[in-house]
């Protein structure tokens, strides 16, 4: 989706495949444009305004849905951050009486709800496979998400606020369609996810790839756990 | 209204900071802060002292070199103002400003309130102040974390000078920014000002550009020039909605690198060639506003171009210091527009510079430093001999350089600004020549590293 920068995102992915000789190729696909199924390995759904999400949900479902369902339904990673994540579920709240809906490839309902916006630095912890993870990033949201009863969650709360201040959970996942709060550059933060996500849009394992000098990541990653109180 | 009369009340908010002061709070905020408690309506009762009224600068970038610059011009032409000039820019800091202005007895030391005001604050003092003038010259994504979402700031501008406090002011836009130009639209009194120029103009919009919407259809809108972020010349082709012809405006425009620029001024009467000693197309934005306020306000081109070839860098943008012998130049950065600008300027400059990027993430910066993925870095790839990153998340701003095609190994990181700035300056090389090195601060990395060069006595300690 092409409504916000979520640049840092989206570099990370690009250098580090260039780096280890792994084409990459960004493809945007604007409102009114159709996906074409099977042609990608990782569709990245960004955040947006309000406004521009407005716009982005009815394209999203209207003139991209079916490809959607079906490109998740193929295991094509699928990455939704912020506004991305809060798409990618059965439905948000954008006013008391405006209930937009998602594409549904998630079983959350994100609602609006008299509360500040939550706002700060995250850590979360993480388990995709690989024995448990850190995430750490940050989170500005007005809308709750909460999950389904089957839903299971990306990850557990370690400092900051999560899908909706309450439950201790952060994010969601379905196999390879993953949601997350933590916007804005969540790869730079965190480098090994950058990787994870590579491996599995190529349907390697992470240990596959190439290793890559990570010290400043490293640092990077030390500093945004710091910052959320780690 | 509630509270002790005023006089009693202006009497203890001074002592209240003289006392701050005395405590080593430098807090220019501190009396006006006490005396809106004392008298909630403070702020009108003094400023409605003021036989010429106010006017009133907000924007997300440059309001305080705009407010300066406005202020040179109209002192030029002999108008005595109060003027909020430390950028204490929230209700506290306009109510420090009048307080300091005015006697016990009534009456004030000046004729005309000149304020800039933090672009959340714009309802509430407009609200007290009754401004004649409202200028209001962009807005751009800027600590989203403290303010939510640009288009929620225009929601309550276009609220205060449509059916708020504002709704009889003359108006002062950018004609550029289209979120900022539809204000004035199907609206009486308003002067627009704007860029004419197209050899400024740049490739396309930048990754940090921000408005893209007709808020009038909500079509995407097309821009047939961008000059700097979102601005530019642009057309909504749904309805029709477009840049409004601009009767202030700049053209001939020179950029000269980090040092200055120049262009021609015309306003309704008139034009002038103005020699501007501060560098880039955003100096030359803020030059516009305070131009586009002064001719409203009845100074000829001339003047302001007099006015604004005396004026000098507020603290921080666009300084030369000198540290140990070696030139140190500031440049503030704190936001992916204004920072596109500074990195637009320094790639004008010949040559590889040794770069200090200092990175705070304290609530005046925002907390949030994602901020630095959209500003583009990339500007200065193989343009960097060495970088120096400082500040509370320093290896985040080491990760951006790398990323934005910085070698590893022409990076370093030493978070303490204190050690950076003189390993950074130790570094420098001694080819001859003055070798410059550029600070790239946050707002409160900036304040930082002024307290230390004032401390150093490298700095005079009067800047503002
Ligand atoms: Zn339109």
């Amino acid at each position: 989706m092409n409504i916000y920068a979520d640049r840092g995102n989206l570099l990370m992915l690009r250098m580090r495949c260039q780096w280890r000789g792994i084409g990459f190729q960004l493809i945007e696909s604007g409102i009114g444009e159709e996906l074409r199924p099977g042609k990608h390995d990782l569709i990245y759904l960004g955040g947006g305004q309000d406004r521009d999400q407005l716009l982005c949900a009815e394209d999203l479902v209207g003139v991209k849905g079916q490809a959607m369902a079906g490109a998740a339904e193929q295991g094509t990673l699928i990455l939704g951050v912020c506004g991305g994540y809060q798409l990618l579920g059965a439905s948000y709240e954008l006013g008391p009486a405006q209930s937009i809906p998602g594409l549904g490839l998630l079983d959350v309902r994100t609602v609006r709800d008299p509360g500040p916006r939550l706002i700060g630095n995250v850590a979360i912890e993480v388990d995709l496979g690989e024995g448990p993870k850190v995430l750490a990033g940050f989170e500005n949201h007005g809308g709750r998400t909460r999950l389904g009863a089957a839903q299971a969650p990306l990850g557990r709360v370690l400092k900051g606020h999560g899908n909706d201040g309450a439950s201790g959970f952060e994010g969601a996942r379905s196999g390879n369609v993953i949601g997350t709060y933590l916007h804005g550059p969540l790869l730079p933060k965190n480098a090994w996810f950058a990787d994870w996500v590579i491996a599995t849009a190529l349907r390697i394992e992470p240990s596959e790839l190439t290793p890559l000098d990570d010290e400043l990541e490293r640092q990077a990653h030390q500093s945004a756990l710091r910052a959320a109180g780690l | 209204m509630s509270g002790l009369p005023l006089p009693p009340s202006m009497a203890l908010a001074r002592a209240a900071g003289a006392l701050s002061r005395l405590r080593g709070g430098g807090a220019t905020s501190v009396p006006g802060i006490v005396l809106r408690r004392l008298r909630p309506d403070a702020l009108r009762l003094l400023s409605s002292r003021l036989s010429a009224g106010s006017a009133v600068i907000s924007a997300t970038n440059g309001k305080t070199t705009t407010a300066a610059m406005a202020a040179a011009i109209l002192q030029r032409q002999g108008t005595r103002l109060v003027h909020n000039s430390a950028g204490a820019n929230m209700e506290g800091g306009i109510a420090s400003s009048l307080l300091e202005a005015s006697h016990y007895r009534g009456g004030i030391d000046g004729e005309l309130g000149l304020f800039e005001v933090d672009e959340a604050w714009l309802a509430s003092v407009c609200e007290q102040l009754q401004p004649k003038t409202i200028v209001l010259a962009n807005l751009f994504r800027d600590q989203l974390d403290r303010y939510g979402e640009l288009e929620t700031i225009a929601d309550r501008w276009e609220q205060t000078v449509r059916s708020g406090p504002g709704a009889q002011a003359q108006l002062v836009l950018n004609a550029d920014d289209p979120l900022v130009a539809d204000l004035g639209r199907e609206r009486e009194r308003v002067l627009c000002f704007g860029v004419q120029d197209d050899a400024v103009a740049l490739a396309g919009m930048a990754h940090a550009a921000d408005a893209k919407r007709c808020r009038r259809c909500g079509a995407a809108y097309v821009f047939d020039a961008v000059y700097l972020g979102h601005l530019g010349r642009y057309h909504c082709p749904s309805c029709g909605q477009r840049r409004p012809e601009p009767s202030v405006f700049a053209t001939e425009i020179e950029l000269r690198g980090v040092h200055s620029a120049a262009f021609t001024l015309t306003t309704p009467a008139g034009s002038a060639r103005v020699e501007l000693p501060l560098p880039g197309l955003y100096n030359v934005y803020n030059a516009l506003a305070a131009a586009a306020l002064g001719s409203v306000l009845g100074a000829g081109p001339e003047q302001i171009a007099q006015a604004l070839a005396a004026s000098r860098a507020a603290f921080g943008r666009a300084e030369t210091v000198q540290v140990r012998g070696r030139p140190l130049r500031i440049l503030l950065v704190k936001n992916p527009a204004g920072a596109n600008e500074v990195l637009r300027t320094l790639a004008l400059e010949p040559g590889e510079h040794d770069l200090l990027a200092i990175l705070n993430d304290k609530i005046a910066d925002g907390r949030d430093v994602s901020w630095i993925w959209d500003a583009d870095f990339e500007a200065l790839g193989g343009r960097l001999r060495r970088v120096t990153c400082a500040g509370t998340r320093a290896p985040e701003m080491a990760l951006r350089l790398k990323y934005a095609g910085i070698e590893s190994d022409r990076i370093a990181i030493v978070p303490s600004i204190e050690s950076a700035l003189a390993q950074a300056t130790a570094e420098l090389p001694r080819d001859g020549g003055d070798r410059t090195l550029y600070a790239l601060p946050t707002y409160t990395a900036m304040l930082e590293l002024r307290a230390l060069l004032v401390a150093r006595g490298e700095a005079d300690g009067h800047w503002t």
